[in-house]
């Protein structure tokens, strides 16, 4: 194991009685990147985080922080960790200066640093002002900022944010947003959101997870590329379906209606000057020629309704 | 590591503190065993010579006000451990805890030492019903002594199996009905000693109230001692097993 993973997991596997809750999932979080973990409600993030986390132990496979083991030794491993689940942990009855001064002892902040660290988390999520206030006289949004505060106050390597902008106003949003890219640079994060705007806007990798497994795992770079596998094509005059089989190129052919064609490419790099000439040459009367881009909506829509492999067959005669 | 277990329990005291039910629960507990404190005086004053049958002012007033706070303590202790887990756990402040570089072990001695500040409280108030008869007459101490030591072990008994319940769920009410059931049978096992049934003696030696009495009426025995301590050794130790299994 290199100095550079931090988060490494390997087959994590939960089980609740009967139900999988992860099912063998492989996950590494490398220093100094946002890792987005993207999938709908009851995906099995919060079960991911938890385990990663030390608060709840897997039903098979390991977890390492740091190469650390947080069941077999809490203390070191989760000494480089900051975690905020879905519901800010955060005792009502305390002040925020209270709550975060608790904080800091817990995660083993030496005396003379406290100070220091109490002010630096509450500049970092907005919460200068607040530090006299009662934490249960706050708004979420504020709560939600104090839960934040609590997971960097010991400075640590890694922070794992569980949904951190649910039940915020928009404005708070973009500002979670701004403080997790700001953490980001200093520290290694990784984020957990079923909204993918959230994702797209302050993560380096996005992993999909779908039914407790992981279904995509990139660069948000190479995410966000708009490729393409399937062009749209419309001719006036469509010449049998072999011959548009015999394009350049051209994998599968889908016929839409009478006009329109579904080209399957082979490859995404896509020979549609090749096509149009072709086109021309025939006399097909080409009138439309549309690449169909798949974003990382596509993408996660296509992988979490399970619209893949098994149902295409199923599809295409509906077609 | 102590410095954290302390922490955890500072801040268990301070929640504790902050909260109107340790308040009331104080309060409450002031007022009975106030009223049961004067009405022992007013019958004393009405017929001194019921002093005959007890080894003077101290054993009277102790005999009366220590054995009754046995009873306000198996009311309210439960109350007051409820929260201890259960309701962390229904808030999910728990996860503060279970995420931080801490064993469970610290977790739960750390709360426990928290929630003693407040039994050590409860202690205080008694205390002072008798101590408040210093200025008029003469005390023996040391049987007030080990009145006030039995009370405490008493506490931390009941604490510590509170404790215990409270981690196994994630309700508070349901938390403090088991706590209360729980400690009522373990006193009630006092009754079964008595009654011609096999193994009657084991029963006296489980009961939580019998080991009490040899401490209000001066009697200091380290069987009695040992009794408490195991008792809540046993419950702290199931407890950092219970949650152990939890997580696991």
């Amino acid at each position: 194991m290199d100095d550079h993973t931090l988060i490494r997991a390997r087959g994590l596997t939960r089980r609740y009685g009967p139900t999988v809750a992860v099912d063998g999932l492989d996950l590494t979080l490398r220093k100094g990147e946002i890792l987005g973990l993207l999938g709908p409600n009851g995906a099995g993030k919060s079960t991911t985080m938890k385990m990663l986390t030390g608060c709840l132990a897997p039903s098979a496979g390991s977890v390492q922080i740091r190469g650390q083991d947080p069941f077999a030794r809490p203390e070191a491993a989760k000494r480089h960790l900051g975690y905020m689940p879905e519901v800010p942990p955060v005792y009502p009855e305390l002040t925020v200066d209270e709550y975060l001064r608790f904080a800091a002892r817990l995660h083993g902040v030496p005396r003379g640093d406290r100070a220091e660290a109490l002010a630096r988390a509450k500049t970092a999520c907005g919460l200068d002002d607040m530090g006299r206030r009662l934490i249960g006289n706050l708004s979420k949004g504020y709560q939600q900022r104090t839960g934040l505060a609590q997971a960097i106050i010991h400075n640590p390597d890694v922070i794992v944010l569980d949904e951190p902008t649910v039940g915020l106003d928009p404005i708070q949003i973009r500002e979670i947003r701004a403080l997790v890219t700001d953490l980001g640079r200093e520290h290694s994060v990784l984020l957990s959101s079923h909204i993918l705007p959230e994702i797209q806007a302050v993560c380096d990798r996005v992993m999909i997870i779908a039914g407790g497994r992981v279904v995509y795992a990139d660069s948000m770079a190479e995410a966000m590329r708009a490729s393409f596998s399937s062009v749209i094509i419309g001719l006036r005059e469509p010449p049998p379906e072999n011959e548009l089989l015999a394009l350049a190129d051209v994998g599968r052919v889908e016929r839409i209606d009478a006009q329109h064609f579904r080209l399957h490419c082979r490859t995404d790099s896509s020979a549609r000057d090749a096509w149009a000439a072709a086109a021309a040459r025939h006399d097909w009367g080409l009138f439309e020629l549309r690449p169909e881009l798949r974003t990382l909506e596509d993408i996660f829509v296509e992988l979490t309704t399970g619209e893949t492999g098994a149902a295409s067959p199923e599809r295409e005669e509906a077609a | 590591m102590i410095a954290t277990t302390l922490s955890i329990a500072g801040n268990e005291a301070r929640r504790i503190f902050t909260s109107p039910l340790a308040w009331t629960v104080l309060g409450v507990v002031a007022a009975i065993s106030g009223y049961i404190f004067v009405m022992l005086l007013l019958s004393l004053q009405a017929d001194p010579m019921a002093l005959s049958d007890y080894m003077g002012v101290s054993d009277y007033i102790s005999a009366g006000v220590f054995g009754f706070a046995t009873l306000l303590f198996l009311l309210v202790m439960p109350l007051m451990t409820m929260r201890l887990f259960a309701e962390e756990r229904k808030t999910g402040t728990i996860t503060l805890l279970l995420s931080a570089p801490v064993s469970t072990t610290q977790i739960v001695l750390g709360k426990f030492l928290g929630l003693t500040v407040f039994m050590l409280g409860l202690v205080l108030i008694l205390m002072l019903m008798p101590a408040s008869l210093a200025f008029s007459t003469d005390l023996d101490y040391g049987r007030l002594a080990a009145g006030v030591l039995g009370m405490l072990l008493m506490l931390l008994a009941f604490g510590a199996a509170g404790l215990f319940v409270s981690t196994l769920t994630r309700e508070p009410t349901i938390a403090a009905v088991t706590g209360f059931g729980l400690l009522l049978m373990l006193w009630l096992l006092d009754v079964l000693a008595y009654q011609d049934v096999p193994l009657a003696q084991v029963f006296r030696h489980l009961s939580l109230i019998g080991h009490y009495d040899n401490l209000r009426r001066g009697i200091f025995d380290t069987a009695d001692i040992a009794y408490y301590l195991l008792f809540t050794g046993t419950f702290l130790w199931a407890a950092v097993q219970r949650l152990d299994i939890e997580r696991s």
